[in-house]
């Protein structure tokens, strides 16, 4: 249960930003979150709720993207879609997998005011 | 309230000094530069043509005009300065919300890279026999070496006494409602311990395999500790912490005849979610297999040192 935590983090990024670009208040956060970030979507909009009360993003979208998960499967030696860590390479069955994508979480962009 | 793990103020509390001695609870002294909310209210509100310029161009469209001469472009959905566009803009950002922490996280393992320190994040359930085997690895570990602990849990400073019973000087981290250490609090936690050149630092992290995974400390390893008396699918149900780990010690094997533990299932579910872990069996009670953890940690200490002027005095 990280996902308040990863929220303050957003607020302190959001204060931050609004220095340094010149905006006061925050209309719309668009995140990006691979299905391995370890954060569930839930309970992350549910924390953004709570902690955006009395700020800049007060009543603040929330938007998230999606990725998707993807390896470098040592075996075939190409990049093939994964659901989970411990997924094996569809094609080959290997577990020889080295996860590139899916890890992601970040802010991509936001509305402001 | 403090950015990385949402605790609120004083609920972090370093408690001891690497003595024991009781030092005051821990106030967030250090740079949390970015914490004061002010309230900069900036009512933006784009008065246009205040100075008495003559309207223009106003191509029989209404603006809200305020009886004091003013024209207000500021409020209502419609209120734009640009025809098609609304008042708000979009900003791109690509800003990685852990950052702070892997900025935090960054500094540490700068610290520990110029002081020879070998740091280990040991990770696991609750109740998985972490302290027991820190103790033991302290007690075991070659004349010369010096450790130190961190020790994190929500409440109390039992662990650090046990820890401290051996010698070694440790420090306890409460993180009050926090679930994870963070690279802030260990740096602060250093700076107490102050460790000397070459020595292994031990982080106990908080009994949580969840969220300790995604929250880096400037370890060189992460210790993930799995004894037989939890499942051999642990692996495979928090794949995070299984994937980050370097190495994964299965604890408490002499207590495999009593129990119906599949070891060779779950070092199976470990490599599935990480093939290149490094897997240890070793019993922190009777002390079998701790020479091979014994060895690891010795490497490990090895490859630190490779390189920093203290292997040159060695």
């Amino acid at each position: 249960m990280h996902e308040m935590s990863i929220c303050e983090s957003i607020l302190s990024i959001l204060k931050e930003q609004s220095r340094t670009q010149g905006f006061s208040r925050v209309e719309r956060v668009c995140l990006e979150i691979g299905p391995l970030a370890g954060v569930e979507i839930d309970a992350l909009e549910f924390g953004f709720d709570v902690v955006m009360r009395n700020s800049l993003a007060e009543g603040a979208k929330l938007e998230v993207h999606h990725c998707p998960a993807e390896a470098w499967c040592m075996q075939c030696a190409q990049t093939v879609s994964i659901k989970q860590r411990y997924d094996a390479c569809s094609k080959c069955g290997s577990h020889q997998l080295q996860v590139t994508s899916g890890e992601e979480l970040r802010i991509k962009e936001l509305e402001v005011n | 309230m403090c950015n990385v793990c949402g605790c609120g103020p004083g609920e972090v509390r370093i408690e001891s000094d690497p003595t024991g001695k009781k030092v005051s609870d821990h106030s967030h002294q250090h740079a949390h530069s970015y914490d004061h909310d002010h309230a900069h209210d900036h009512a933006h509100e784009h008065h246009h043509h205040e100075q008495g310029h003559k309207h223009h161009e106003h191509h029989g469209h209404d603006h809200p005009h305020h009886g004091d001469g003013t024209h207000d472009y500021g409020s209502g959905p419609a209120g734009a300065s640009v025809p098609g566009m609304s008042q708000s803009r979009m900003i791109q950002l690509e800003h990685d919300i852990l950052a702070k922490n892997n900025t935090y996280a960054a500094a540490n393992r700068q610290y520990f890279s110029d002081h020879g320190i070998l740091a280990l994040n040991l990770v696991s359930s609750p109740g998985s026999g972490k302290t027991t085997l820190l103790v033991r690895t302290i007690e075991e570990l070659a004349d010369g070496v010096d450790a130190y602990v961190v020790e994190g849990d929500q409440q109390t400073s039992a662990d650090a006494d046990r820890i401290r019973a051996t010698g070694a000087p440790a420090i306890q981290v409460n993180t009050g409602k926090g679930c994870h250490l963070d690279g802030h609090m260990v740096g602060h936690a250093v700076d107490h311990l102050a460790p000397k050149d070459g020595g292994i630092l031990f982080i106990e992290n908080v009994g949580n395999l969840v969220c300790p995974a995604s929250f880096d400390l400037g370890e060189a390893h992460k210790v993930a500790i799995l004894s037989v008396t939890e499942g051999e699918d642990k692996p495979l149900k928090y794949p995070d912490m299984f994937a980050a780990a370097g190495v994964v010690i299965i604890n408490k094997v002499d207590l495999l005849p009593h129990l119906d533990f599949d070891i060779d299932a779950a070092i199976t579910n470990a490599r599935k979610v990480n093939p290149s872990i490094k897997v240890l069996k070793v019993s922190a009670r009777t002390g079998e297999g701790m020479d091979a953890w014994l060895q690891w940690l010795t490497a490990a200490r090895s490859m630190v040192l490779a390189g920093h002027q203290l292997a040159v005095a060695e």
